[in-house]
């Protein structure tokens, strides 16, 4: 491609104490890509999210988003910049009202300089702002469920918190770790279109997750993380062939394949 | 009753013209407005006739600013603590900073107290928070430890250095003249401080504070960043304290060692748990409490300390949710036993 990739990480390493939690990890993302992560429990990939992002001190390496360098910048420099992420282990404000938790994002600078959520000085306009972008991620408007409070929300909600908090930044990029995890059946397969959606409006997607059958369906590429290190990199067929990803799955090889 | 707690709970119901006047468009009935503004009106105008019911007492005037200078030490504790997050047990620093500044600029410019106050006010906000500044990464008793080592250090430095007068203090500084500017001036501002943060928490910019305080992960990923807003909460509490410090020097026209004491760190911790965290105004009640009861032990030396520790200790144990929660709750919901 002759664009300039929106995302380029190279050499990306990490280690907690003796643990090797990231080794040299390299990717690329382009704008309007969806680009899933997969690898086996503890192989690193919430470790590279958090180091993206700026959650944890990388070690070695280089991360530049839109022509910048922002390794090892703080989080909130880097989620102003437009790249964001949702936890794994949601973090909702779990005392206040689901629309309540996106007042802090539509507060940050990156929100009212974009303007485009209208939020102006007027008192309340914010709620109105924050009920919409609810909806827009799958909250019944007239519902009740934008008014409950985050703790008496199922987990399928609270991931859609997690994204709307993303949303309310108007991000470029959004690293979703997990979101699919924890999820109902029915509650996935509504959270499919929705991806679709977000890529649809110019959002670019980095997807954490173990749900094989769901991310194929979303991303063209993935790569594979085992023990910190990228082991393989392409469309899902050409991942799902390798040696090395079959060994990283192996006793779990038949349930991956099954999967797809 | 025969029954025993096993076979019954407490059921708490709001009352109807609390959730009716939660929402403001709804007050037209002055049986509501008078629900709401009661209690308001109580504690504004119970802390404004203070010093004119205590006319006849003038030692216990004195004591009332004395109380009010602890509330503002107590309100910037509580909301630091428990909107912000941060336990700083540095309210001797900013007393002392406030105290000595306002004696300097007195003493080496001439200025007058009208002048000196403010300055020494905002001005020595700014100092403290420029100094706590490389602590707010530091959370829960990290910040509290090193919070406290400031009123210390700073003693010690006076000290040993021999400036600012040092063991002497620096005597000889301006009164305020009539002792009811600084009656009005230390109630007004208990107030204002109490109503301001009041309404801050209610504005949006409140739930980021306590989003730092709860959640600053989450806070982080909204590209906010929390430094910014634990400094403005250290800015707050000793802008406070200074407020505080600046008022003792021109009440006792004298600033020195003691007003880096320890007891402008430990009982505002203890009014706020006496009168209830998070309130703001249970802060000031749990000051009119204990800073008198203080005073009237003061003949009994360190006695005094044993005395607090036990008040201290029967509200963490039997009211560890202070005055001011336990009352809101009985003043807004109903309760009645429920069988199970
Ligand atoms: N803060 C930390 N301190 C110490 N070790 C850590 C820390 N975070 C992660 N690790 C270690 O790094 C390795 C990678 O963890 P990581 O959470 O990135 O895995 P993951 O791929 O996200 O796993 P999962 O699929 O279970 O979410 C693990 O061995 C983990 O124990
Ligand atoms: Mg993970």
């Amino acid at each position: 491609m002759s664009q300039e990739p929106l995302l380029t990480v190279e050499g990306l390493s990490k280690s907690f104490g003796g643990v090797l939690a990231l080794s040299a990890v390299d990717l690329t993302v382009h704008a309007g890509d969806i680009l899933g992560i997969i690898g086996p429990n503890g192989s690193g990939k919430t470790t590279l999210v958090n180091a993206i992002t700026g959650f944890v001190h990388s070690d070695r390496g280089k991360v530049v988003f839109k022509g910048r360098d922002i390794t090892n910048w703080e989080p909130h420099r880097i989620a102003d910049l437009g790249l964001t992420r949702t936890f794994q282990v949601m973090r909702p404000y779990y005392s206040l009202p689901a629309y309540k938790n996106l007042i802090v994002p539509l507060f940050s600078r990156r929100a009212r300089r974009s303007g485009g959520w209208r939020g102006g000085g007027k008192t309340g306009s914010r709620d109105t702002v924050a009920v919409d972008i609810l909806e827009e991620i799958g909250f019944e408007r007239d519902s009740y469920v934008p008014y409950k409070t985050a703790s008496s929300l199922p987990t399928g909600y609270l991931k859609r918190l997690e994204l709307a908090r993303c949303l309310a930044l108007r991000p470029d990029l959004i690293m979703c770790d997990e979101v699919f995890s924890g999820l109902s059946m029915s509650e996935m397969a509504s959270m499919v279109p929705l991806m679709e959606k977000l890529q649809m409006e110019g959002i670019t997607l980095i997807m954490v997750e173990h749900r094989l059958r769901e991310l194929f369906r979303l991303a063209k590429r993935v790569m594979v993380l085992n023990f910190g290190c990228k082991i393989a990199e392409g469309t899902a067929d050409e991942v799902l062939g390798t040696k090395e990803v079959k060994e990283a799955y192996f006793g779990s090889e038949e349930e991956v394949l099954s999967h797809v | 009753m025969a029954e025993t707690t096993q076979d019954r709970r407490k059921e708490r119901l709001d009352r109807g013209i609390k959730v009716r006047t939660d929402s403001v468009y709804a007050i037209s009935h002055w049986q509501e407005m008078t629900y709401m503004l009661a209690p308001r009106l109580v504690f504004i105008l119970g802390l404004l006739a203070l010093p004119l019911i205590l006319s006849f007492f003038p030692y216990w005037q004195r004591v009332i600013s004395i109380v009010c200078i602890y509330a503002l030490l107590a309100v910037g504790f509580d909301f630091l603590a428990n909107h912000v997050g941060l336990v700083s047990l540095g309210g001797g620093f900013y007393v002392g900073v406030g105290a000595y500044m306002a004696a300097l600029l007195n003493l080496k410019f001439g200025l007058p107290p009208v002048v000196t106050v403010p300055i020494a006010t905002f001005a020595g906000g700014v100092f403290c928070t420029l100094l706590f500044l490389p602590c707010l990464p530091l959370r829960g008793v990290y910040f509290a430890i090193v919070s406290l080592m400031f009123p210390l250090l700073a003693g010690r430095v006076i000290e040993a250095l021999d400036i600012f007068g040092g063991t002497d203090g620096l005597l000889g500084v301006e009164s305020f003249g009539n002792p009811w500017v600084e009656r009005y001036l230390l109630i007004g501002s208990v107030l204002v401080a109490v109503f301001v943060l009041r309404r801050l928490l209610i504005e949006d910019v409140g739930l980021v504070f306590r989003g730092v305080k709860d959640n600053d992960q989450a806070v982080k990923a909204s590209a906010i960043n929390i430094t910014v807003y634990k400094a403005l909460g250290v800015y707050f509490a000793s802008t406070l304290g200074c407020l505080g410090g600046a008022c003792l020097t021109h009440i006792y026209m004298w600033a020195g060692l003691s007003q880096f004491a320890l007891d402008y760190s430990i009982i505002p911790i203890a009014a706020t748990v006496v009168g209830g965290g998070g309130t703001l105004i249970g802060s000031v009640l749990g000051c009119l409490i204990l800073v008198p009861i203080s005073e009237m032990l003061r003949d009994f030396g360190t006695l005094r300390i044993a005395v607090y520790a036990l008040i201290l200790t029967a509200f963490i144990v039997y009211k560890s949710e202070g005055l001011m929660n336990y009352g809101a709750r009985k003043y807004e919901q109903f309760e009645r036993w429920v069988r199970i």
